[in-house]
C-alpha cells in the first residue's frame, strides 16, 4: 500500500475542509472494507484518508414513525441489523446488510460505504432505492439531498463532486399494507459478490389483492444499479398474481443489459434478473401482507 | 512381512484412540510460530516483480533505480541464479527439472505465466520493497496465450519452450512441441473387449484448473551467513526436499544448508516445490542481512502450483450381464508453463476400482501459459474419476443396476492387475462398498423435488518413501522424539502412537517433535498419504531399537542373560525368574546406573504400501432456476487401513471430501483471453464456506495393510477423488442433466440444463 | 505526507501505545509492532478471516482495519483468549474434537467463535454456520469445528 494520511474530523465542517483542501486525492473512510482493500490492491490512490466515523451525524440511527429512519454513513451492517426499528419496518434493509461479506466486515461495512463505492453489484443499492432513500451529502456549497437511484453515475462513481461526502440516508415511514424484500444469487452460500440482486417493494390495495404501487431496482446487470419504474407500473393497479408478477420479470429481463466476467455471463445474469425479480416481488408481497 | 503377526489384532491400547495432539494447545493460543511469524534481528523484507504477461519475452530489466532507493539493500534476477546441469531431483512426491525450477524461481529471457516471477527486491520495510518493485523497468515482447490443452497440442501451434521436444513413450523423439511427454499402458485387447460389450458409452470431460487453497501462503526467511552457511525457515511440506532443491539451484552443499520447518498452513502437495526459498536466500546473501517473504493471495494463486486442468476422453464397455470388459481413456493434462507428470498418477487410478480385461490408456502431458502445476492431494485422480464414474454411472443406469452392486460385481480385489502394471496386494474396496451399501445414508430414502443421490468411488495408490526418528527415553519413563515430517494434521501424534504402543506407555508420555535438517536423518515429504505409514514406521522401529537396549539395560540390572529378558505388555521380565520383573517406566529410572541414556533410532524406506480405496455418496438438491446445486447430505467411506487415531483419519476425509466438493462444484482457474487471471482472491475463487456444507459423514473401513506393522495404509488423498464424480451422478438425478465440466458451477449447471430444455 | 501516528489503544486488558504508518494495517501492527501474530494474514482482503480480532465487542478482519483507528479500543486477539486459569472452553472443546488440522485458521475461528458465544450463547448449527462462513478453513470440511463450538455452548450452558 502507498503512503496517505489519516485524519479524523470530529465535525461535518471540519470534515468538508479536510476534503476541500485535497480534492480528488481525499477519499472517506467509513469501514474500510472497499476502501481498504481497493488501495492495498493499487486500484485506487489517495493523498488523504477522511474517516467519517467520529463525526456525530455520521454515528446517527433514529426511527420517527412519521419521519422515517436515518443511518448515518458510519453505521456498521450490524447495528443496522440488530436495530430493532430495522427489523420491524426496513426487514429488507436487513436483508440486505445481513448478506454483505461475513460477520467480521458487517462489523466494520456501512451502507453509506456500499452507496459510494458505487459497484454495480452493491447489495445495499438496490433496496435503498426501492426503499425511496434519499442520500444527504455535505459539501463547500451546504448540504443537499439525492434520491438513491440518481446517485450512482459509473461504476465507482457518484453524483459526489470534489469536497463533497455521504453524512446519511433518509428512508420514508413505510407505508401501510406495504413489504419490501431483498435477494441475490450467488454461486456459494456466503461470501460472494452478487451475480444479479434484485430488491421489490410493493404496497398493497387494501383487499391485499392488487398492488397499489411498486419499486424495482435489478443490480449487476448495468453499470450502475438499475432502478426499473416500468417494473413496478407494471405491477401497479393489476391483481397480485404469477401472470402480473412475470410481466414485471419479464421487464427485469428486457432492461438487463450485463456483462460476461468472472462472476457471470450475459445470458445468466439477463436469465437471473428475471428469476430474482420475481422472487423479489413475492416476497415483497409476502411481507406487506 | 514385519505386520503380520500384528495384524488383526484389536486390543492396542494406544491406537485406535483419540489423544489429545501434542501440539494443540500452542495451535489454539495463537502460540505455534508459522513462517510469517519468524522474527530476528536485523531482518528485511522481500517481495516479487512479478510479470502482467501470461507470455512474453523479457527484453531487458534495468534495476539501478530500485537499487538506489533508500532503504533497498539489494535486487536480484535469474541471473545470480547459477545455470544448473540439465538435472532431475526427485521430490517424493513430483521431480524437479533444475533447469525449468531455476527458471520458475525467477524467469530467465520468458515469461511463461501471469505472475510469473522476475526479479525481487528486500528493502528495511516491506512498503519499501512494494515502491521500489514499482522502479524496476521490464521491457516485454508480448506473445499470444496458449491457455487450453488441446489449443497446445495442434502441431503448428507456437511453442511455449524453443528447447521442449516431446517424450514418448520413454524416448525422445526430438520433435519440438508443447506436449512434453505421453505415456501408454494397455491391458488386454480393448478392441475385442469392445466387441463383447452390450453397452459402450465414450464422452468428453473438462476439467478446469484448481488451487489447494492452504489457508497460509508460501513463506521463506533465509540468512545467508559470510562463512557461506545458509539456514531457512519456511512452510514446507518437506524440509530435506527444500535442501535439496537449493543445493541443486545454489550450487552448495546440502552441509551448508539448514532447513527449519515452522508450522505450516496447510500444504495438500502445493508446498513441496520452492519458490521464495532461493531468492530469499539470495537477497540475504547479496544484503547481508536476514531476508523474509511472504506471498500476498494473489501470488499464491498466480503463481505457486495449483493442479491441471485437463482434457479426458473415456470410453468404457459392459455386458448386459453387468460386466465391464473394455475401458480406454485419452488424458490430455495441463502441465502450465513448464513441463509437469500429473497425468500419470491419474493414469494409474482412473479404472483402479474395477476388474476390467482390456484397458488401453493414452496420457500426455502439455505445457499451457498457466502456472507450472503441483500436486494437490492424489494429483491427477480426481479429474481421472470425474470422468471414468460419471461413465460408470451411465452404465448402471442403461443396464438398470444398482451403482454399488455394479461396483461390487466389478471390483478389483486382491490379485486383480491394474493397467499400469502392479497387481493389488489386499486391499479393501469390497469392504467399502459393503460398507456404503449398509449405511444409514445409502438405505435412507431421498425424497423432495430436485433432489438426487450419487455415488462414486475412488483410488489413491499411497506411497512409502524414507522417514527416520530417533527416541530418547527421559528418567521418569517418557520418551521425547524426533522426527523430520512436517506435521499438517496431526502427524506428531500419530507417530508418537506408534511410538507408544509398542512401548506399553500412553501416548501423552511421549514428546514429539519435528526437527531441521540438522536435527534428524533424511525424511521425504509430508505427501502421498505416506507419514502416519513410513514416519510412524520408523517410530514403530525406533521402540524396537529401545526395547532391544532395554533388554540388555534390565539384563545387566538383574545380572542375568539377556536371552533370559523377556519384554510384554510394558514390562521387562526374568523368563526363569518370574519375581524379577520392572515396568517399562521402572527400568527407565534405572538407566542411569546401567550405563546411561538410551536413544533409539530408526530409518525405513518401506516398500510395502498399500493403496487406499473411499466412496462417497452424495444428496444434493439443484435449483432450476438459477442451476445452483445444494449438497444436502454426503458420507465418505474409505479403507485406511488400521486407523491409527481416528478422529485425524475423519479430519482427513472430512477435508478431502470438502475440498472435492468445492472442486465439483465451484472452484476454477478464470484466465480472460489475454492469459490474466482475474479471479486472484479468495472472493472469487471460491471455495466452500462452512455455510455451504453439511456435516461430513465418515464411515472408517479399517482392511489392515499387510505391509506395515500396524496394517496403515493412508488416508490423506484418497477422500478427494470421488466428490466431483459423485455429485455429477447425484446432480444427474436431481435435474437429469449429464455434466461433462468442472466446476459444476451454477453458470455451468444453467447451460446444462438450456441445453436439454432446446432453450 | 506525515510520518508515523501515535496510537493509544487497549489490548486483551492492556493499555498499549504504538507508532504506525496509517497505511499500516491493524493486522500489520499487532502482528510486526506489537509481537501478537496469532492472528494470520490469510488473504489480506477480508476473504478468509484468519485474522478476526475482537474490537469493541465485534469481530472484524484486522487486515482491512488501520492501526491509526484503534485509538481508543478495545481489542481482543487470540492471545486474550485463555486466561491464567486456562484455556477458554472454546479452546479446550476445539483440541478435544480435533477441530484443528493445520491450525493456521484456527486462531481466527476461536476468536469469531467467542464473538458469537459472548452474544449468543445457544446458537443452533445453522446460525453457528452462518457466523463462521467468513472464516475459511481448508483441511478440516469444517464439520469438527461446527461440532466443537456446539458442544462449547453446551458445556458453558451447563457450567453456569
Amino acid at each position: 500500500m502507498h503512503a496517505f494520511d489519516y485524519v479524523a474530523p470530529q465535525t461535518v465542517a471540519e470534515a468538508v475542509a479536510v476534503l476541500s483542501e485535497n480534492g480528488s486525492e481525499a477519499r472517506m473512510l467509513a469501514g474500510g472494507s472497499d476502501i481498504i482493500a481497493q488501495l492495498k490492491e493499487g486500484r485506487r490512490r489517495v493523498k488523504v484518508l477522511v474517516d467519517v466515523k467520529k463525526i456525530p451525524e455520521a454515528n446517527e440511527l433514529s426511527f420517527d414513525p412519521e419521519e422515517g429512519l436515518t443511518i448515518g454513513a458510519g453505521v456498521s451492517c450490524c447495528d443496522v441489523y440488530e436495530n430493532e426499528h430495522v427489523a420491524s419496518n426496513y426487514p429488507a434493509l436487513a436483508d440486505s446488510t445481513e448478506l454483505i461479506g461475513s460477520i467480521q466486515i458487517q462489523g466494520r461495512a456501512t451502507i453509506g460505504g456500499n452507496l459510494c463505492n458505487a459497484s454495480p453489484a452493491a447489495d445495499t443499492i438496490p433496496t435503498l432505492i426501492v426503499l425511496g432513500a434519499t442520500a444527504k451529502t455535505a459539501g463547500p456549497d451546504g448540504e443537499r439531498e439525492v434520491a438513491v437511484e440518481d446517485f450512482c453515475t459509473a461504476p465507482g462513481q457518484t453524483v459526489m463532486q470534489d469536497g463533497e461526502f455521504l453524512v446519511s440516508v433518509h428512508f420514508p415511514a413505510p407505508a401501510a399494507n406495504s413489504g419490501a424484500y431483498f435477494l441475490r444469487f450467488i454461486p456459494r452460500n456466503e461470501m460472494d459478490i452478487a451475480v444479479v440482486n434484485a430488491a421489490a417493494s410493493v404496497t398493497l390495495n387494501a383487499e391485499k389483492n392488487a398492488f397499489a404501487s411498486a419499486r424495482i431496482a435489478v443490480g449487476a446487470v448495468a453499470p450502475v444499479p438499475l432502478y426499473l419504474p416500468e417494473a413496478g407500473e407494471a405491477l401497479a393497479g393489476n391483481e397480485v398474481s404469477d401472470e402480473t408478477i412475470e410481466k414485471a420479470a419479464e421487464i427485469a429481463r428486457q432492461s438487463a443489459r450485463p456483462i460476461t466476467d468472472m462472476r457471470g455471463t450475459i445470458e445468466q445474469r439477463i436469465h437471473l434478473a428475471g428469476v430474482l425479480t420475481r422472487r423479489a416481488v413475492r416476497g415483497a408481497v409476502e411481507r406487506a401482507g | 512381512m514385519p505386520g503380520e503377526d500384528f495384524l488383526g489384532i484389536k486390543d492396542y491400547k494406544v491406537l485406535g484412540t483419540r489423544p489429545i495432539r501434542h501440539d494443540g494447545v500452542d495451535k489454539v493460543t495463537g502460540r505455534a510460530i508459522y513462517g510469517a511469524d519468524v522474527q530476528m534481528s536485523g531482518l528485511i523484507y522481500g517481495k516479487v516483480l512479478r510479470s502482467p504477461y501470461a507470455h512474453a519475452r523479457i527484453v531487458s530489466i534495468d534495476t539501478r533505480k530500485a537499487e538506489s532507493l533508500h532503504g533497498v539493500k539489494a535486487v536480484t534476477t535469474v541471473n545470480d541464479i547459477p545455470v544448473p546441469e540439465k538435472k532431475i531431483e526427485d521430490l517424493g512426491e513430483g521431480a524437479a527439472n533444475m533447469v525449468d525450477l531455476r527458471a520458475n524461481v525467477l524467469a530467465d529471457g520468458k515469461v511463461v505465466y501471469d505472475g510469473h516471477a522476475v526479479a525481487a527486491v528486500a528493502a528495511t520495510s516491506a512498503h519499501i520493497a512494494e515502491t521500489a518493485l514499482c522502479l524496476i523497468d521490464v521491457k516485454y515482447e508480448v506473445l499470444d496465450p496458449l491457455l487450453d490443452v488441446r489449443e497446445a497440442m495442434k502441431p503448428g501451434s507456437p511453442l511455449l519452450h524453443d528447447t521442449l521436444t516431446t517424450e514418448s513413450l520413454g524416448e525422445d523423439t526430438g520433435t519440438a512441441s508443447n506436449v512434453a511427454t505421453h505415456f501408454q499402458h494397455k491391458l488386454g485387447d480393448t478392441e475385442s473387449g469392445f466387441a463383447k460389450a452390450d453397452v459402450v458409452i465414450e464422452k468428453e470431460f473438462f476439467t478446469d484448473t484448481v488451487h489447494q487453497g492452504y489457508i497460509e501462503p508460501q513463506n521463506a526467511t533465509a540468512l545467508w551467513n559470510p562463512d557461506g552457511r545458509l539456514t531457512v525457515w519456511c512452510s514446507t511440506q518437506g524440509s530435506f526436499t527444500v535442501r535439496e532443491q537449493l543445493a541443486g539451484l545454489l550450487q552448495i552443499s546440502p552441509v551448508n544448508i539448514r532447513v527449519i520447518p515452522t508450522e505450516i498452513g496447510g500444504g495438500f502437495g502445493g508446498k513441496i516445490r520452492v519458490y521464495l526459498e532461493p531468492v530469499a536466500a539470495i537477497l540475504s546473501r547479496k544484503s547481508g542481512h536476514p531476508v523474509k517473504m511472504v506471498m500476498d493471495r494473489d501470488e499464491v494463486l498466480k503463481a505457486t502450483g495449483p493442479t491441471p486442468g485437463s482434457y479426458i476422453r473415456v470410453k468404457m464397455g459392459a455386458t448386459n450381464k453387468g460386466k465391464l470388459v473394455a475401458a480406454e481413456a485419452y488424458m490430455a493434462y495441463e502441465s502450465g508453463g513448464f513441463a509437469g507428470a500429473w497425468a500419470e498418477p491419474g493414469a494409474m487410478c482412473i479404472f483402479a476400482p474395477y476388474d476390467i480385461e482390456n484397458v488401453a490408456i493414452d496420457g500426455y502431458n502439455v505445457v499451457v501459459n498457466k502456472p507450472q502445476t503441483m500436486a494437490y492431494r492424489a494429483p491427477g485422480a480426481t479429474n481421472a474419476a470425474f470422468a471414468s464414474e460419471t461413465i460408470v454411472d451411465e452404465i448402471c443406469e442403461r443396464l438398470g443396476e444398482d451403482p454399488l452392486e455394479f461396483r461390487m460385481k466389478n471390483a478389483a480385489k486382491e490379485g486383480t492387475r491394474r493397467a499400469d502394471g502392479p497387481t493389488f496386494p489386499r486391499v479393501g474396496h469390497e469392504e467399502v462398498l459393503k460398507a456404503a451399501m449398509a449405511s444409514d445414508h445409502y438405505r435412507a430414502p431421498l425424497q423432495g423435488r430436485n433432489r438426487g443421490r450419487g455415488v462414486a468411488s475412488g483410488f489413491w495408490f499411497n506411497v512409502g518413501l524414507k522417514s527416520s526418528a530417533c527416541a530418547s527415553v527421559n528418567v521418569d519413563g517418557t520418551v521425547s522424539l524426533v522426527e523430520g515430517s512436517t506435521d499438517i494434521g496431526g502427524t506428531r501424534t500419530s507417530v508418537a502412537m506408534q511410538l507408544a504402543e509398542p512401548l506399553g506407555i500412553p501416548a501423552e508420555d511421549v514428546n514429539p517433535v519435528v526437527a531441521d535438517t540438522d536435527g534428524v536423518g533424511e525424511t521425504d515429504v509430508t505427501g502421498g498419504s505416506r507419514v502416519t505409514f513410513s514416519t510412524g514406521w520408523a517410530a514403530y522401529n525406533a521402540a524396537q531399537d529401545i526395547i532391544a537396549q532395554m533388554v540388555e539395560r534390565a539384563a545387566k540390572y538383574w545380572e542375568i542373560s539377556p536371552d533370559d529378558v523377556a519384554f510384554d505388555d510394558g514390562t521387562f521380565k526374568s523368563r526363569s525368574d518370574p519375581s524379577k520383573s520392572l515396568t517399562f517406566k521402572e527400568l527407565a529410572g534405572k538407566l542411569n546406573e546401567t550405563g546411561g541414556p538410551v536413544v533409539g533410532r530408526a530409518t525405513v524406506d518401506p516398500q510395502g504400501v498399500g493403496g487406499a480405496f473411499s466412496l462417497m455418496i452424495a444428496d444434493v438438491e439443484t435449483d432450476p432456476d438459477t442451476g445452483k446445486v445444494d449438497v444436502l447430505r454426503v458420507t465418505m467411506v474409505q479403507d485406511a487401513g488400521k486407523a491409527i487415531h481416528p478422529a485425524y483419519v475423519e479430519g482427513q476425509m472430512q477435508g478431502g471430501a470438502a475440498q472435492g466438493i468445492g472442486w465439483g462444484l465451484n472452484e476454477e482457474y478464470w484466465y480472460n483471453d489475454d492469459g490474466e487471471l482475474t479471479n486472484a482472491s479468495l472472493l472469487d475463487y471460491r471455495m466452500p464456506t462452512c455455510l455451504d456444507l453439511p456435516m461430513i459423514e465418515t464411515i472408517i473401513v479399517e482392511v489392515p495393510n499387510p505391509g506395515h506393522p500396524y496394517g496403515v495404509r493412508g488416508v490423506g488423498e484418497a477422500p478427494i477423488v470421488p466428490p466431483p464424480a459423485a455429485l455429477a451422478n447425484a446432480i444427474y438425478r436431481a435435474a437429469g442433466v449429464r455434466m461433462n465440466v468442472l466446476p459444476m458451477s451454477p453458470g455451468n449447471v444453467l447451460k446444462a440444463l438450456w441445453n436439454k430444455n432446446g432453450s | 505526507m506525515a510520518g508515523k501516528v501515535h496510537v493509544t489503544t487497549n489490548v486483551n486488558g492492556e493499555e498499549t501505545e504504538f507508532l504506525c504508518e496509517p497505511r499500516d494495517t491493524l493486522l500489520d501492527v499487532l502482528r510486526d509492532n506489537l509481537g501478537l501474530t496469532g492472528a494470520k494474514e490469510g488473504c489480506g482482503n477480508g476473504n478468509c478471516g484468519a485474522c478476526s480480532v475482537i474490537v469493541d465487542g465485534r469481530v472484524i478482519n484486522s487486515c482491512l482495519a488501520l492501526g491509526v483507528e484503534a485509538e481508543g479500543c478495545e481489542i481482543t486477539t487470540i492471545e486474550g483468549v485463555a486466561t491464567s486459569a486456562g484455556l477458554h472452553p472454546l479452546q479446550q472443546k476445539f483440541l478435544e474434537h480435533a477441530a484443528l488440522q493445520c491450525g493456521v485458521c484456527t486462531p481466527g475461528f476461536i476468536v469469531a467463535a467467542k464473538a458469537l458465544l459472548d452474544r449468543e450463547p445457544e446458537p443452533d448449527e445453522h446460525r453457528i454456520r452462518l457466523w463462521l462462513a467468513g472464516n475459511l478453513c481448508r483441511c478440516t470440511g469444517y464439520d469438527k469445528i461446527v461440532r466443537a463450538v456446539m458442544d462449547t455452548a453446551r458445556t458453558m450452558k451447563e457450567t453456569v
